[in-house]
């Protein structure tokens, strides 16, 4: 039995890792095979992105070699997939190499788009990548007065990150003493200020409190680079100093090349996580089209669906349980407080008050996520 | 006339049903017909003040069996 994950993200890796261990037998006696195809050797632990936008973190402390969080089993290559041959159950690398398997894994991910939207990679900032968070930390730091303006695009991946962003703006700039100075005006794709209602209805006075300016049904359709101006879709428009965006976002470009799904979107059952009309084939975290979040939290409750489901294919010819939408967010809520959502298709989340200990819990899982990632946690 | 495209954003709470429907939204082309399918309560009239205020085009909006089916036409 060979099995293929394509993508060494969150979900590609604790499939793998999960499977390694669930299957170390089978993989002994040579019944199984598990490779992995990546793009990068590097593993980066995303949500860190946030904290080096604000000089909380490095860079370099975001970054793990892929090959350090394996399992000694898992045949890993630094050759990205470039043709999806689905009906003969095969993939081509860059490198011209084929790889024929009998179950594949996709978890190729996202990928972040702001040239869609014109003028927004000329006038906005954004901390999506590290050599742009380490730019938005440079602009926070210059930045004495004025009106920072922050946009959505949709879709994006984190949900919760534009609010988790206000809240950490808000306490930057009362740190160094001019909060007094600075217009925080937050602007959202639909008509409250974040999209799961329960979370919108606890931010919203906290928002009061903070003295930060919300206008809703805002979708960004240009940025006027030269006047420092931001336009809806909606007709409505908002001067900035400084324009901080969270950038839209597609699936990634092979998927698109491959014909495989509308916006680099493959279509998945959302329960079973199989690719629609191909039953050997699971797709999870931000390369699905699912109506779940995007985040890495999505990813590692699907991969242990998926290779629970593998293995217990392999071992009784059935997969065994489906994936109940379950996501689970941290929020932090400035520098030194957090809050958390967790809800499935089912329970929608059930918010408590921020608190220190959960700020401090979040901080210790950005150490745990490497143990999380090898499928330890 | 291009086919209705189907938004499935039933027992969705995230990113939740305008929020799909804007994404799926993104990726027509001006004349294409969405039906979003929603289970939220609040989609009856949250979705219709957006597709009104953008400038697209509500076809119908109507709630069978708790389910709210609201068709959208692109219009910009």
């Amino acid at each position: 039995m060979r099995i293929l994950v394509v993508g060494g993200g969150t979900g590609g890796t604790i499939v793998a890792n999960n499977l390694a261990r669930r299957l170390s037998a089978e993989i002994r006696s040579r019944r199984v095979r598990i490779t992995m195809l990546s793009a990068s050797d590097k593993h980066m632990y995303q949500p860190g992105l946030l904290y080096v936008a604000f000089g909380q973190m490095t860079p370099d402390q975001l970054y793990r070699d892929q090959a350090s969080l394996l399992e000694g089993a898992i045949d890993f290559h630094v050759d990205p997939v470039e043709k999806f041959q689905l009906d003969q159950n095969r993939v081509v690398t860059k490198s011209g190499k084929v790889h024929e398997y009998d179950i594949l894994v996709m978890a190729t991910g996202s990928r972040i788009v702001p040239e869609q939207i014109p003028g927004l990679v000329e006038g906005a900032e954004t901390f999506y990548t590290e050599a742009t968070a380490v730019k938005l930390f440079k602009r926070l730091r210059e930045i004495q007065e004025g009106t920072v303006a922050v946009v959505v695009g949709v879709p994006h991946k984190c949900p919760i990150a534009p609010v988790e962003l206000i809240f950490g703006l808000h306490d930057y700039f009362k740190a160094r003493g001019i909060r007094d100075k600075i217009k925080i005006k937050y602007h959202y794709p639909i008509g409250r200020i974040h999209t799961i209602k329960e979370v919108a209805i606890w931010a919203k006075p906290e928002f009061d409190r903070m003295g930060i300016e919300y206008e809703t049904l805002f979708n960004v359709s240009e940025v006027d680079v030269g006047n420092k101006v931001v336009r809806s879709e909606e007709g409505t428009e908002t001067q900035y100093d400084l324009l901080i965006a969270i950038p839209p976002h597609r699936g990634m470009e092979v998927v698109e090349q491959n014909n495989l799904g509308e916006g680099g979107w493959i279509p998945t059952d959302r329960f079973k996580l199989t690719m629609n009309g191909h039953d050997n084939v699971f797709v999870l975290g931000d390369t699905t089209n699912l109506p779940v979040s995007k985040t890495g939290s999505a990813a590692h409750f699907q991969a242990e669906v998926v290779a629970e489901n593998i293995a217990s294919m392999i071992k009784i010819g059935t997969p065994v349980r489906d994936y109940d939408g379950k996501v689970y967010c941290f929020i932090e809520t400035g520098h030194d407080s957090a809050t958390y959502a967790m809800f499935n298709y089912q329970n929608p989340p059930d918010l408590k008050p921020p608190s220190k200990p959960m700020h401090w819990f979040k901080m210790s899982y950005n150490q745990m996520y490497w143990t999380s990632v090898r499928g330890l946690l | 006339m291009s086919d209705t495209k189907i938004v499935d954003a039933r027992d969705t709470f995230c990113p939740g049903p305008l929020m799909e429907l804007i994404t799926h939204m993104k990726q027509s082309s001006v004349g294409d017909t969405l039906e979003l399918l929603s289970t939220d309560e609040g989609s009856g009239a949250d979705v219709p003040e957006w597709v009104n205020k953008v400038g697209h085009e509500i076809i119908s909006n109507e709630k069978i069996d708790g389910v709210w089916h609201i068709k959208i036409r692109k219009a910009k």
